[in-house]
């Protein structure tokens, strides 16, 4: 274990980064993706009520590597065919959409079940002063609604920081797929694959903690309320 | 002697909830000033009555014409007729994620109708009318029940309504929190303010009110002065009701 560290430890280190990018970099257009689904689902109008349930069943119902190969080779190959010769789509370009529509879908849940959770009269009394639906909803609805989501949406950072390990499929030099390099180059299977297991064990371990602390942290805070 | 002007127009008004009708067929005229207290046993459709006059509930037949606009036309902005009509909740729902101030001031800043320096200062005024100036940086959920009502009050009064609707704004507090309410709406009707009233305080509507209108079944079973449909009471369901109540 010690020689693979010596010998590949910056390797490692760049291809952990690069796990890290993919992951923030899903998270932050899962977020996007998530809020815009989770509005239409939590308003009143039957057409975006039905758009949003089809993407998060669709989009759940369909395994991650499933959704990046279909990314990463099929929507090139129909681009082509549809006469954009130039199209090129990266593999972090495939993986990060894979993984932001994949981990969006849980996101609208999480974030359409935080809206629900603030009680109605909060939306009727801001109703009632003559502020519109989206001033109402950004104003007094969500930011009560985020305090309830935040261990959620760690828990579903965490995920997605796993699940990135699969798109190691598509080529991308993440962690896992470095792994499989530096597996190949030493051949020391047990010794290489213990150093990724814990790489990621590091990170998440952190990451677990951070969670529980700020989930601590708003229990205090609406204790207060 | 001066004509005052039909605040509230309500007519043939019905409201259902899938296949419940709550309201059957009401009609109301409210003339400005007027303090109007609605009393009924729960289920008879006061609070859903209330709640159609600013439209939180939409109305399902009828019309509703609210400071001259046609409230249940999808034409008219209903954000802006809003604007005139003050309402305070039984859970009070005040944001408890901003400042006593902060919620006051909040919809004359978003809808421009101040400046942050002049809606801090109209929100400061509106405190020390219902006492509650020295809490205006303290956050809802430190204070009672008597005093979020209060605040809630002066929240709703913010955007300067010329007509306000009381939701059993009492009915949630400690009895002993109740007085300081009511006084707050008081010097309100005394101040010449447009009520209409949701309540089970007989006491207040005798004292306070202009007219009683008593609603049982979704129907306006009898209405008049304090006078007459406390004192006298007509109707059958007026007097079993009275009976229990007082």
């Amino acid at each position: 274990m010690g020689a693979i560290l010596n010998t590949y430890f910056s390797m490692l280190l760049k291809s952990l980064g690069n796990t890290m990018l993919l992951t923030l970099l899903a998270l932050i257009f899962a977020l996007v993706i998530g809020l815009i689904f989770a509005l239409m689902n939590v308003g009143k109008n039957r057409v975006f009520n039905l758009i949003g349930t089809i993407y998060v069943d669709a989009v759940r119902g369909v395994p991650l590597i499933v959704l990046a190969y279909f990314i990463y080779f099929g929507i090139p190959q129909g681009m082509k065919s549809l006469g954009f010769t130039d199209f090129r789509l990266t593999a972090l370009q495939a993986g990060v959409a894979a993984l932001a529509m994949n981990c969006g879908a849980y996101m609208a849940e999480i974030i359409r079940a935080g809206i629900e959770s603030v009680d109605k009269g909060q939306m009727e009394a801001a109703r009632s002063l003559g502020l519109p639906y989206g001033t109402s909803m950004r104003r007094v609805v969500l930011p009560q609604a985020i305090r309830t989501m935040i261990p959620s949406i760690i828990n579903q950072f965490i995920i997605t920081l796993k699940d990135t390990s699969i798109l190691s499929a598509i080529g991308f030099p993440e962690l896992t797929n470095t792994g499989k390099t530096v597996a190949s180059n030493t051949m020391a299977l047990i010794q290489t694959w213990a150093v990724i297991a814990l790489f990621y064990l590091v990170v998440i371990t952190l990451l677990s903690k951070l969670a529980k602390y700020m989930e601590r942290r708003i229990k205090r805070g609406t204790e207060e309320y | 002697m001066e004509q005052k002007n039909t605040k509230v127009h309500v007519a043939n008004l019905k409201k259902s909830f899938g296949k419940l009708e709550v309201l059957k067929d009401i009609s109301m005229d409210i003339t400005e000033g007027e303090v109007v207290v609605l009393l009924g046993p729960s289920g008879s459709g006061k609070s859903t009555f209330l709640r159609c006059l600013n439209q939180l509930e939409v109305a399902t037949d009828g019309t509703i014409i609210v400071d001259g606009f046609n409230v249940t036309d999808k034409h008219v902005d209903i954000n802006k007729v809003r604007e005139n009509i003050g309402m305070v909740f039984q859970h009070f729902n005040l944001f408890p994620h901003m400042s006593v101030i902060e919620n006051i001031m909040l919809a004359p800043v978003e809808l421009k109708k101040m400046t942050k320096d002049e809606a801090r200062e109209k929100g400061m005024q509106l405190l020390r009318r219902v006492g509650m100036e020295a809490k205006a940086d303290v956050y809802p959920p430190q204070l009672s029940g008597g005093q979020k009502q209060r605040v809630a009050i002066a929240r709703a009064l913010a955007m300067n309504p010329d007509i306000m609707l009381f939701d059993e704004p009492t009915s949630a507090l400690d009895p002993e929190m109740v007085g300081e309410v009511l006084e707050v709406m008081k010097e309100l009707a005394r101040g010449g303010m447009t009520m209409v009233v949701v309540t089970h305080e007989i006491g207040f509507a005798r004292e306070v009110a202009n007219r009683i209108v008593f609603m049982d079944g979704g129907y306006i079973v009898e209405q008049g002065t304090p006078e007459e449909v406390l004192k006298n009471p007509k109707e059958a369901r007026t007097i079993d009701f009275l009976n229990k109540v007082l």
